[in-house]
């Protein structure tokens, strides 16, 4: 455990984070401009207020492991490291997005990296998450593979179908639950029939906590330590992060169903701020570095807006192709 | 050449691509130590063992979701739903996910997967494990669908299927899992996509597919002895649908019988009717008839369930009918 501390604390390894949550912040808000000039279609669900979830796991895995993200996974996507202006060109529809403008914000997918999607369907990626467990598990490798999915999924068929088999099979599968307390409009009381979300996986027999969704270097931490866990041990994990979203549950919705100050007492424990805190505190970045992180982000999300803007439409004749292989 | 079961021909068809291929794998419920609820995979887990011929839970959303997500990264499934009926509770993952995902990519994912189902009626199942779903799987481009109707074409068609390279829906017959054929032996396959004219003819052609094949045969064995020269097309594929050679034969017979164990409407008859209305109108001589189910749930009482089936009898009248329309 000390070892592991201590190299989770370094301060390059912090940086990057801070630096990552900060691209998927801008490149988000940014998106969400783009959207309401038209430039953006069909829905939008932003990772705003959840950085630290995607970028403390994400970034505690190996090259070679996978991630199944749901369909608020643009920040998953660019935090396993595909280049911001694929993302946002894909939202744009353009052929130069990372799944050729044919997927769309609900559907990105970078495989080389092993990022297996954006999935739009509720619980759906968690029995394609148990599959690449399952394919691990067969060609004997030390894999991972881990599956966000939101706090509406777990009253979903495939949530409980993909625990009991991951289970029973011992797949090496990080489940992380975002509880953002929200699915879509109804709070996680007015639809669970326990409310305390990690209890719905007690009889499952899998290895369970929780994490303070809003802290990044928490997040890093449990993720170091249940993704060594499941390589070695080669069995499931389930982490539930703590989080909440600031926006709507995706660009159209105002979010009426939650009071303005509920909003501001989560923003008081924004995941960028408390790590910049953390930065300055510990002499590790002053306020002008700090600030040139944001000038170099904001940047290359322009760098991105204008990849997309000059980026081709698909032509027509990509309507038909890959279909079928 | 071997006279080998329709079961059989699926069970080597497996055995052949699992001892060729290491990716390709069994999972479903009673695949393994029980040998298949209708024995299709029999002796294949003593063959290979627990790690290839996997056992599930009562999962069918599961199962199907692990399949295909095993095949995201590689692996080459073979998915047994247990009966056509409850793959309903696994649509999500085939219709959502399956077709999809590489569409969805942009061609950067290959779901290399074989879903097979056991359906139709007939046994006295009653309705809820009696539905023929080809042309619901049919209806969704990314998916590609099989109905054999013979033990070759099993044992070809399946062979092929496994090594396609996409989610593959192979709808076998369970009322002629015990019917026997030639079956070639070793390496043997039938290209998907691919009719198969059964039965050359020239008054009449009557298109169909799986189980009811046998039916089809029968009444145009019967239709000869009238002076009925009828050609039967065996589809094998539902899609991609080999229409050229739907639509040739039309052209030189100039009517046209669709006969299918599915209900009839918004089927896989309707859609082979409107091909012909814009591929062959000109060479009709007749309109397009369809022999299927009747519009009903499965009764289970066996006169009534045999009433709501396409029969010889139904096939012979409808060819006799059209026949005496030209």
């Amino acid at each position: 455990m000390a070892i592991e501390q201590s190299k989770i604390f370094e301060k390059a390894d912090i940086l990057e984070m801070h630096r990552t949550m900060v691209l998927i912040r801008l490149f988000e808000e940014r998106a969400m401009e783009m959207y309401t000039k038209g430039k953006i279609g069909g829905f939008l669900h932003l990772y705003i207020g959840q950085e630290a979830v995607g970028v403390g796991f994400i970034s505690a895995l190996r090259e070679d492991d996978y991630v199944v993200g749901a369909y608020r996974e643009h920040g998953q996507c660019i935090a396993r490291g595909t280049d911001p202006k694929y993302v946002m060109a894909e939202l744009y529809g353009k052929s130069t997005g990372i799944s050729k403008g044919k997927g769309g914000s609900m559907h990105m997918f970078d495989v080389r990296r092993g990022f297996m999607g954006g999935h739009g369907i509720v619980g759906g990626g968690m029995p394609l998450a148990a599959g690449i467990g399952f394919a691990i598990k067969y060609r004997e490798t030390d894999q991972v593979c881990v599956c966000f999915f939101g706090d509406g999924a777990v009253n979903e068929g495939a949530f409980h179908e993909a625990m009991n088999m991951v289970s029973l099979w011992k797949l090496p599968v990080i489940y992380v639950l975002e509880n953002n307390f929200y699915g879509m409009g109804t709070a996680v009381y007015r639809a669970s029939s326990i409310p305390d979300l990690i209890r719905r996986v007690c009889s499952y027999d899998i290895e369970r906590e929780q994490v303070d969704g809003m802290d990044v270097l928490a997040v890093r931490k449990c993720a170091e330590r249940t993704i060594q866990r499941a390589r070695e041990d080669k069995e499931p994990r389930f982490v539930e992060a703590i989080t909440y979203r600031y926006k709507g549950h995706s660009i159209s919705d105002p979010g009426n169903y939650r009071t303005k100050e509920e909003i501001e007492e989560w923003r008081k424990r924004d995941p960028i701020t408390r790590i910049e805190n953390y930065l300055r505190e510990n002499g590790m970045a002053a306020d002008d570095e700090i600030k040139r992180v944001y000038d170099e982000v904001a940047a290359q999300i322009q760098g991105a807006v204008d990849f997309a803007e000059e980026s081709p439409f698909p032509p027509p004749e990509a309507l038909y192709e890959d279909v079928y292989a | 050449m071997a006279q080998i079961t329709y079961r059989e021909a699926l069970n080597q068809a497996m055995r052949e691509e699992m001892l060729r291929d290491d990716n390709v794998y069994i999972i479903g419920e009673e695949v393994g130590e029980y040998g298949g609820a209708y024995k299709v995979t029999q002796g294949l887990f003593d063959e290979f063992g627990g790690k290839r011929v996997v056992d599930t839970p009562i999962s069918e959303e599961g199962i199907a979701g692990v399949g295909i997500g095993s095949a995201m990264v590689g692996l080459r499934p073979i998915i047994e739903m247990m009966t056509v009926n409850f793959s309903l509770l696994a649509i999500d993952q085939i219709v959502n996910h399956g077709s999809k995902l590489r569409y969805m990519s942009g061609g950067q994912l290959q779901i290399a997967a074989v879903i097979r189902a056991p359906q139709g009626a007939g046994l006295q199942l009653g309705a809820q494990h009696s539905n023929s779903l080809e042309s619901w799987y049919a209806h969704v481009p990314g998916l590609k669908v099989v109905c054999p109707g013979t033990p070759a074409d099993a044992k070809g068609l399946l062979k092929s299927s496994i090594r396609d390279g996409n989610l593959v829906i192979f709808l076998e017959n369970e009322a002629i899992y015990g019917s026997k054929g030639e079956v070639p032996e070793g390496e043997y396959l039938t290209p998907l996509g691919k009719a198969d004219i059964k039965r050359p003819g020239k008054d009449v052609t009557i298109i169909t597919y799986s189980r009811m094949l046998t039916l089809v045969m029968k009444a145009a064995e019967q239709l000869s002895g009238e002076g009925v020269d009828v050609e039967v097309v065996d589809l094998m594929t539902i899609r991609p649908m080999d229409t050229e050679t739907v639509v040739n034969s039309v052209k030189k017979t100039h009517k046209a019988i669709i006969v299918e164990e599915d209900w009839r409407s918004f089927g896989t008859g309707g859609e082979i009717a409107a091909i012909l209305q814009e591929r062959a109108f000109d060479y009709l001589d007749a309109p397009v008839m369809r022999v299927a189910s009747e519009e009903v749930p499965m009764p289970y009482s066996k006169p009534l369930e045999q009433l709501a089936l396409p029969q010889v009898d139904k096939i012979v009248s409808a060819a006799k009918q059209i026949v005496g329309d030209g």
